[in-house]
């Protein structure tokens, strides 16, 4: 734990990207299996184990010290795992240093004796790790104090920011897994390919990087592959993309997915549709699966020319595409395809009045050929054959919107139903190079959005607050952030506050993610969990932007409303700052050049 | 006799009327007593100074040799009569030559601890403990956030750092009176022996400690060098010039910073550190409580720093305990170079 604690310690204080590479790699040399690959656990974010809450440290430290020494510290240090972390008392002797005889039964005494300074037993990451596993909810905060005496003061702090979940050291996952790559001389990208088929504490990851193993095979049937995104793009990004080197898609309004199937070891085909982060949501949609999978085409003998058996093609494929519900032939809108989300039960009526259907964006492997590092276009092709030879109602392509020029596009981006799409099911449109392979992540220049209204973002719920009236018992005032670059890393800066937009139902799932998932409270006030793989993604619709030094983030919106919930959406992807001062730059030319 | 009859705070700082003197006072007076030689403590201008002999070197290195009107020296241990009050000097472990003063005056013993620290220090003499009636103790870290640790361990992770990033240079933020000096002597307790590079304002104030026969290896200054030859290299530089235009000299530096304030994360990224090595000349929480108990002191005054936190912890003991304003004295970052040591200079 120390040695992880000394890395953690280390990479908070670097602003460097490159020097943080060179800790973490330096750290993953060094240090042994498993220890390290937990270590790259809990920096991916890949940990789970129930996190304890911040009222639970502050019952440890009143158990351990004076209430007024630990207000008076708190105050000063402003950061309450970090106060109890250096306030704990020390149980082991660190003061054999101090030239003043040893005070009786403090432990210096025996340490001066024997010479033996700092030799008592510590929890490794994998101890902490493992046990945090299994522990009952009972039996924490006497583990926690136990760990707590055997650390020191930085082990102390790491462990508390570990188990409260709120490491806040600004690395992002892809950074992690670019310095792991370094082991090998590879990069984050050969590691995001297999990645999901890995699981803590990366045994087979590390051995194949150090060359003493075979690159790790996913053993999944039907696996899960990170997904591809796109950037917004912006006016000033069309000067430098020639029309020829994309194709254009419409950009659906559903939730994306990834539909997989495959046959596991005793030949039994296995289906799963996954969310676009990896949340297995097959048993959601049950009307879909038949659609999916086709029982008994296929016997055994699969060995004799793979490609030509066109049936077992259907069995084995990872299908990228936009979840919608489809009535009487048109897609209906996102607020539609809400009723069938996040449902306890899905039952027949819900299904015969929501009937969901797959719109496919792209082919990802094909029977035992994994496609990701094709050009689009090749992949493009090979999905029009695939879907057309899969010939189901429920699943089809997404058609192509042909043009010429950029200024083609913007007419037909402006205009979707003159171009025969469903209107009120289109967001704007996704460019996509001709050449781009599939990527994991948001490589840059590969994929581009172009939505439809400029006054939408996403943005992260960091504080919510009770109402007034009627709402006085929820919490039903929110403060939304979105990301920027801070001292420490990628942060939330807040951007505005939302009172409305939601409907009665939304209001008590907001208000039970909100009581479930309170960090700290402040009178009326509560901080709501809001890290890059927990919170909730609020798109937030507003009227216009002005430059405001009242706001910390330096900008303020116009009637900002919650346009709808993405709970299907992890914080990180929300959007940033930056895409607010960019439009707020594009706002005001617009309105000088009037 | 009260103890307050013996030494009161006046304006210009800790006032002994019985004997006619102040201790470390902030603004001239006819007769100062000195703990130290930090800049807050000993100042220029008093008619007759009185402390040990290093610390006069220091004053004298400082403002130049007309820096009081008289200057008396005296050891550690030897005793002094002003009046019916008797002075003794000990051994406080801050810097070379810092003192606790022991005020004897009717019978009560009152000890002013100065600036002071339990840990041990190669460059000084070690803290001793005064038993006494009152002790007057500093209280710069008097948090129990406050845990200084090994500072042998904080060394290893600066010559760890220097293993790890060898094209870069390790610029180490060191008060240039004392803590610049036992960051040498640790690195060289440590087995560190490369040359270890100095700011201009550290050369005179080093030099002195080495002709007062502590041993700090290979020292060169940083003025001349060619920017590449920094790489791989540790300079040592007062903390104000760590965030300067004089860093740009150097290879894509390593920011660290050595000081007590470095436990506190935000207290740290605030400057902009990047390595925060925690190495005080300062007693830590524990070092004060414990050093308060073993004076044996049935009162203790509490001044510059925490006093609330030491207060309380004092009163919670049993013990009678006050904050006693005291103004102008620095804590060890505020102790900056407010009058750097002059010469050899290399500008910014
Ligand atoms: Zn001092």
């Amino acid at each position: 734990m120390n040695r992880f604690a000394e890395l953690l310690d280390r990479l908070a204080y670097e602003p460097g990207r490159n020097n943080k590479l060179r800790l973490m790699t330096a750290y993953f040399r060094e240090t042994p299996d498993p220890d390290r690959g937990y270590a790259l656990a809990a920096l991916t974010g890949a940990l789970s184990f129930k996190h304890a809450k911040s009222g639970l440290v502050r019952d440890l430290i009143a158990t351990r010290a004076d209430p007024v020494l630990f207000a008076l510290s708190y105050d000063y240090v402003g950061d309450l795992s970090e106060t109890v972390a250096l306030m704990w008392p020390q149980q082991h002797p660190t003061d054999a240093s101090s030239v003043l005889p040893a005070v009786r039964g403090s432990g210096t005494e025996k340490a001066k004796e024997t010479g033996h300074v700092r030799h008592w037993p510590s929890p490794t990451l994998t101890d902490v790790v493992t046990t945090l596993r299994t522990l009952g909810k009972a039996e924490l905060p006497a583990q926690l104090a136990r760990w707590l005496d055997q650390l020191d003061e930085t082990g102390r702090w790491a462990l508390l920011k570990l188990v409260t979940g709120a490491m806040r050291i600004g690395v992002s996952a892809r950074l992690a897994k670019t310095a792991v790559a370094a082991l090998g001389s590879r990069d984050a990208h050969d590691v995001e390919l297999i990645w999901p088929g890995l699981a803590p504490p990366y045994p087979d990851l590390f051995a194949w990087l150090e060359g003493r193993g075979d690159r790790p095979v996913n053993r999944a049937p039907a696996p899960f592959r990170p997904v591809m995104l796109a950037h917004a793009i912006e006016d000033a990004d069309f000067a430098r993309l020639d029309a020829a080197d994309f194709t254009a898609e419409w950009k659906w309004d559903g939730i994306r997915v990834q539909a997989v199937s495959g046959r596991d070891a005793h030949g039994n085909v296995e289906t799963r549709l996954y969310s676009r982060t990896g949340e297995d949501i097959t048993r959601s949609f049950p009307d879909l699966l038949p659609s999916l999978r086709r029982e008994g085409s296929v016997e055994g003998r699969l060995n004799d020319s793979r490609e030509s058996v066109g049936a077992f093609r259907q069995q084995a494929f990872a299908i990228d595409g936009e979840l919608l519900v489809v009535r009487d032939g048109r897609v209906q809108s996102f607020n539609v395809l809400q009723q069938r989300l996040n449902r306890k039960a899905v039952t027949p009526r819900l299904m015969k009045e929501f009937p969901v259907h797959l719109r496919a964006y792209d082919l990802l492997a094909d029977g035992d050929n994994d496609l990701r590092e094709l050009p689009f276009e090749d992949r493009r092709r090979r999905l029009v054959d695939f879907i057309a030879a899969l010939d189901d109602p429920r699943i089809d392509l997404s058609p192509q919107v042909s043009f010429a020029t950029w200024s083609d596009l913007a007419a037909i981006r402006a205009d979707p139903a003159e171009a025969g799409a469903d209107a009120d099911a289109v967001e704007g449109v996704m460019l996509k190079r001709r050449d781009a392979p599939y990527m994991p992540g948001r490589p840059k220049g590969l994929w581009w959005k172009w939505k439809r209204d400029p006054h939408v973002i996403d943005a992260v719920l960091m504080y919510a607050q009770r109402g007034h009236g009627r709402r006085s018992s929820y919490y039903s005032d929110y403060t939304f952030g979105v990301w920027t670059a801070g001292e420490e890393g990628e942060r939330l800066v807040p951007v505005g506050k939302a009172y409305f937009g939601f409907t009665d139902e939304e209001l008590l799932r907001i208000d039970r993610f909100v009581r479930r998932n309170t960090t700290e409270s402040f009178g009326p006030v509560r901080h709501v969990l809001h890290e890059p793989d927990q919170g909730l993604v609020l798109e937030i619709a507003f009227e216009g932007l002005q430059r405001s030094a009242r706001h910390k983030s330096g900008v303020a919106m116009r009637f900002p409303r919650i346009n709808r919930l993405r709970w299907d959406k992890p914080p990180r992807e929300a959007d940033r700052l930056e895409t607010l001062e960019r439009m707020l730059a594009s706002e005001a030319t617009r309105s000088n050049g009037r | 006799m009260r103890p307050q009859d013996i030494l009161m705070p006046d304006a210009a700082g800790l006032y002994c009327k019985p004997g006619g003197f102040h201790i470390d006072p902030v603004r001239p007076v006819d007769r100062a007593i000195v703990t130290h030689g930090h800049s807050d403590h000993a100042r220029p201008g008093h008619g007759a100074v009185l402390a040990t002999p290093e610390t006069l070197d220091i004053m004298r290195l400082r403002y130049g040799d007309d820096f009081a009107g008289s200057a008396q020296a005296i050891s550690y241990g030897q005793e002094i009569r002003l009046g019916d009050v008797a002075i003794m000097f000990h051994p406080a472990g801050h810097v070379l030559g810092s003192a606790q003063i022991a005020v004897t005056h009717g019978g009560v013993r009152i000890v002013v601890s100065g600036d002071y620290k339990d840990a041990g220090d190669p460059t000084c003499t070690p803290f001793e403990i005064v038993p006494c009636d009152v002790f007057i103790t500093e209280a710069t870290f008097g948090l129990p956030v406050f845990s200084h640790g090994d500072a042998a361990l904080e060394t290893a992770k600066l010559l760890a750092s220097v293993v790890l990033f060898p094209e870069r240079a390790h610029l180490v933020g060191a008060y240039s009176l004392g803590k610049a000096q036992r960051v040498i002597a640790l690195a060289r307790e440590a087995g560190y022996d490369a040359p270890i590079y100095l700011h201009g304002a550290m050369e005179k104030v080093t030099q002195y400690y080495q002709s007062r026969g502590i041993a700090l290896g290979d020292l060169r200054p940083a003025r001349g060098m060619k920017k590449a030859d920094l790489a791989g290299t540790i300079t040592l530089a007062p903390p104000s010039a760590t965030a300067d235009v004089w860093t740009r000299r150097f290879p894509d530096p390593v920011r660290a910073f050595a000081s007590g304030w470095m436990r506190v994360r935000a207290r740290a990224r605030q400057r902009g550190v990047e390595l925060p090595l925690v190495i005080s000349d300062h007693a830590d929480w524990n070092g004060l409580t414990r050093t308060i108990a073993a004076t044996g002191a049935g009162e203790i005054w509490v001044t510059h720093g925490q006093e609330d936190a030491l207060v309380h912890w004092c009163r919670a003991q049993g013990l009678a305990a006050r904050p006693l304003a005291l103004v102008g004295y620095g804590d060890e970052d505020g102790e900056q170079d407010a009058v750097p040591f002059s010469g050899g200079e290399d500008g910014s």
